[in-house]
């Protein structure tokens, strides 16, 4: 690649790359600003001619006073980051989605206000102080705590994914939606906080011998019920009330919810209220009309309870357009439903060959991993992929491999290797190969 | 040692056990009328199940008044979902998903509409009603004859046409099952031949997504920021392509028609005398920064470094596209 490009890639740090292109907006607020032709000098001299860089007017005016923000928000000039519902995906807004920006963010942290939302009655506003998690069925003694009581029990704080069964599922048949945030969103990560399900079922005195699955019923309007089998509850779950340090988001559950790490987001039910334990399986809604797998031949998959080991390049990413050739970092995202990432290999041509990545700590079990690799674009038109290893060896599939096993019809569980064509004019597009 | 040095240890024995094996003290019992108020819950096998009972007569009047408006008279559906029909289609190319197509169990019927429906009016139906309304809808998919009456006996009963359509064996239900795709690890010349097989329609996006360049901070013009700051939708609309558009903000239209040479060589003519050149994006980068004179006759090209570099990079990509209009 140094051979094609004598001269090193044109490499535009973030900040100017992203502001360079609004100058003249920029220049006509400090004109407006500051009025004058001086003021208009220093705006152009800022705007970018080399040799004058100007000084710019929050340099010389007093800046805000601490706690004008008394809960921070992102800057002003963020505004384009939000989450996004995908048009005509859903008839009604209160069973629907909206996809976490996944091109917008760094690292494996989603913040609180970004982690999607998938809601099947909409999202209620609960009084923590009347919150109550009921835990009954093959208990020696069925009890009520109040928030209070749960957050008085040992906790741990563990970051995990939540990434929708559901996630990808508009690509089963062919390429539908443009962007990474539609093709990927319905994933977040964030640091859950709260009481190991463990501690609860002991603290009940379940019975350990008839025990065979778990019911968990949410307080929305859909009160939405999942069953977990009980090797699951008692491995890894938490009842969870902290998100990224605060009190979990509304819109993901608050005051509580459970986190099922590693299992698609439907069972990690928000606003839970209610915990059974049973000897069976209870063949919900969400759990047989929906959120099973119809295979080709008709059956479907039932209790497909796993998310596998996925990944995905977010820059790059459809709808993105490359300025120049020249040096670009791939990044983006990798993770499984059965551990810890391995390894994660990518492709710029389409998967002919393949370089392995680099892994960016921590490499968490049932996180997001965030991977990057060097990459100079020559102008020439580029198909990028990515493709994850977990640590059981498992090895992401490619589109054409799941579809030859499971067809198009399945919805669920799409965990496949995801494509980025690099158009010569710098235009990147979401195809499959 | 004495007792009181022995109790003391003790006591160290247990602050130092990793785990609090004793009771907590949080929370309290719950009494079996409020475990009877929540657990509302009905398995397969019926169990959960209330007293009640209603009939299909009975559940038609409910359903045309609380459910037909979503579901449709006949459970046909339209904008929300169909409960009839569609049995059979699971395996062919367009599957649907009803009650009487896909559920495996009449229970979860009851489960569900008792809990979440109607959907603007949840857990408000009473089991009379509930049981009435899951016979009707069970009627409508011709599982129940007009004069059946379901109740907790009779419901598990009901066998539904996809009784036997789920299978637990894949690889899905533990972290330890057999995966049902395997892929390997090759690096080197592993496709013979790449295709794109599937991309979306040139239009789709804009017309479903508006400008998604907007959805990004990288890589793409900062559009919405550029609103932000005062250059309205309706402005930037005027023009149909955006190379077209910055050829106008920028006044560029003053020297350079699009088809038609005025003081400067019309776009497409230098689109012409470049085409196939590699280099040619450089070498008119340079040009716009510097100015030129000479290719294109007396009148010297005057440099353009007031015009932002990314808009001047973007109009020598559009001019060397051939100046789409």
């Amino acid at each position: 690649m140094t051979q094609e490009s004598p001269k090193p890639g044109r490499i535009v740090p973030a900040p100017e790359n992203f502001l360079s292109p609004v100058a003249k907006g920029r220049r006509r607020a400090l004109k407006a600003l500051l009025g004058g032709s001086a003021a208009a000098a220093a705006g152009a001299a800022l705007a970018g001619s080399e040799g004058a860089l100007g000084v710019p007017p929050w340099s010389k005016t007093l800046g805000k006073p601490v706690g004008a923000n008394a809960y921070g928000l992102p800057s002003a000039f963020e505004k384009q980051v939000f989450r996004r519902e995908s048009p005509g995906l859903t008839t009604t807004p209160q069973s629907s989605v909206v996809f976490t920006p996944l091109q917008n963010l760094f690292g494996i942290i989603t913040p609180n206000g970004l982690h999607f939302e998938r809601n099947h009655g909409g999202r209620p506003d609960i009084d923590p102080y009347q919150h109550r998690l009921m835990l009954n069925g093959l208990v020696r003694q069925p009890k009520i705590y109040t928030m209070n009581d749960l957050m008085r029990f040992p906790s741990v704080s563990r970051i995990h994914f939540v990434e929708c069964g559901a996630n990808s599922a508009m690509e089963w048949g062919n390429v539908s939606v443009p962007t990474v945030q539609y093709t990927h969103g319905m994933l977040s990560c964030a640091e859950w906080t709260g009481v190991m399900l463990s501690t609860l079922l002991d603290d009940c005195g379940f019975d350990r011998k008839k025990a065979k699955y778990i019911l968990a019923e949410g307080a929305d309007a859909s009160g939405l019920t999942r069953t977990l089998p009980i090797a699951m509850a008692l491995d890894d779950v938490i009842v969870a009330y902290g998100q990224n340090g605060e009190m979990i988001r509304p819109e993901n559950g608050y005051p509580l919810r459970l986190l099922v790490p590693g299992v698609q987001g439907v069972s990690s039910v928000k606003w839970l209220r209610r915990l059974e334990v049973g000897d069976q399986p209870w063949s919900a809604r969400e759990e047989s009309l929906h959120y099973s797998d119809l295979m080709p031949g008709g059956m479907s998959r039932q209790y497909t309870w796993i998310q596998e080991c996925k990944s995905v390049i977010t820059s790059p990413s459809g709808g993105q357009k490359l300025l120049d050739k020249g040096y670009y970092q791939v990044t983006g995202l990798a993770w499984s439903g059965r551990g810890r990432i391995k390894r994660v290999d990518v492709s710029t041509d389409g998967g002919r060959n393949w370089r392995t990545a680099e892994l960016q700590n921590p490499i968490l079990s049932k996180a997001l991993t965030r991977f990057r690799i060097d990459w100079a674009w020559n102008g020439e038109p580029a198909l990028l992929q990515s493709r994850a290893v977990d640590e059981t060896g498992y090895v992401q599939p490619k589109m054409r491999q799941l579809r030859e096993v499971r067809g198009s019809r399945s919805i669920y569980h799409n965990n496949a290797i995801q494509t980025w064509k690099v158009d010569p004019s710098g235009e990147v597009h979401n195809v499959q190969v | 040692m004495s007792r009181s040095e022995r109790i003391a240890l003790l006591l160290a024995a247990f602050a130092a056990l990793p785990a609090f094996a004793a009771d907590y003290g949080l929370g309290r019992s719950a009494t079996a009328g409020e475990v009877a108020e929540w657990d509302i819950d009905v398995r397969p096998d019926g169990q959960g199940l209330p007293k009640g009972s209603g009939s299909v007569a009975d559940g038609q009047m409910l359903y045309d008044e609380k459910c037909s408006v979503c579901h449709g008279t006949f459970g046909e559906g339209g904008e929300y979902m169909a409960l009839a029909g569609g049995v059979g289609s699971l395996k062919t190319n367009a599957p649907m998903r009803t009650v009487g197509s896909k559920l495996n169990y009449a229970t979860t019927l009851f489960d569900y509409i008792y809990r979440a429906m109607p959907f603007t009016a949840p857990k408000s139906l009473t089991f009379d009603e509930t049981y009435a309304i899951s016979a009707y809808v069970l009627h409508l998919n011709d599982i129940l004859p007009a004069d059946a009456v379901l109740d907790q006996d009779s419901l598990p009963k009901v066998q539904m046409p996809n009784r036997d359509g789920y299978t637990r064996d894949h690889g899905m239900g533990s972290i330890d099952a057999k995966a049902d795709v395997r892929n390997d690890l090759c690096m080197k010349d592993c496709e013979k031949a790449v295709e794109i097989r599937s991309e979306l329609p040139p239009t789709f996006t804009a017309k479903m997504y508006g400008d998604v360049s907007k959805d990004f901070r990288r890589y793409a013009d900062f559009a919405s920021a550029a609103e932000a700051a005062g250059e309205s939708a309706a402005q930037k609309a005027a023009a149909s392509s955006a190379g077209l558009k910055l050829a106008q903000q920028h006044a560029c239209v003053a020297c350079h028609g699009v088809a038609n040479r005025i003081v400067g060589p019309a776009f497409r003519d230098v689109a012409t005398k470049y085409k196939g050149q590699a280099d040619a994006g450089a070498a008119l980068m340079d040009k716009l920064a510097k100015g030129g004179a000479g290719n294109w006759g007396p009148v010297p090209m005057p440099p353009q470094a007031a015009v932002p570099e990314g808009d001047r990079k973007a109009l020598i990509e559009w001019v060397l596209q051939g100046a789409p209009e």
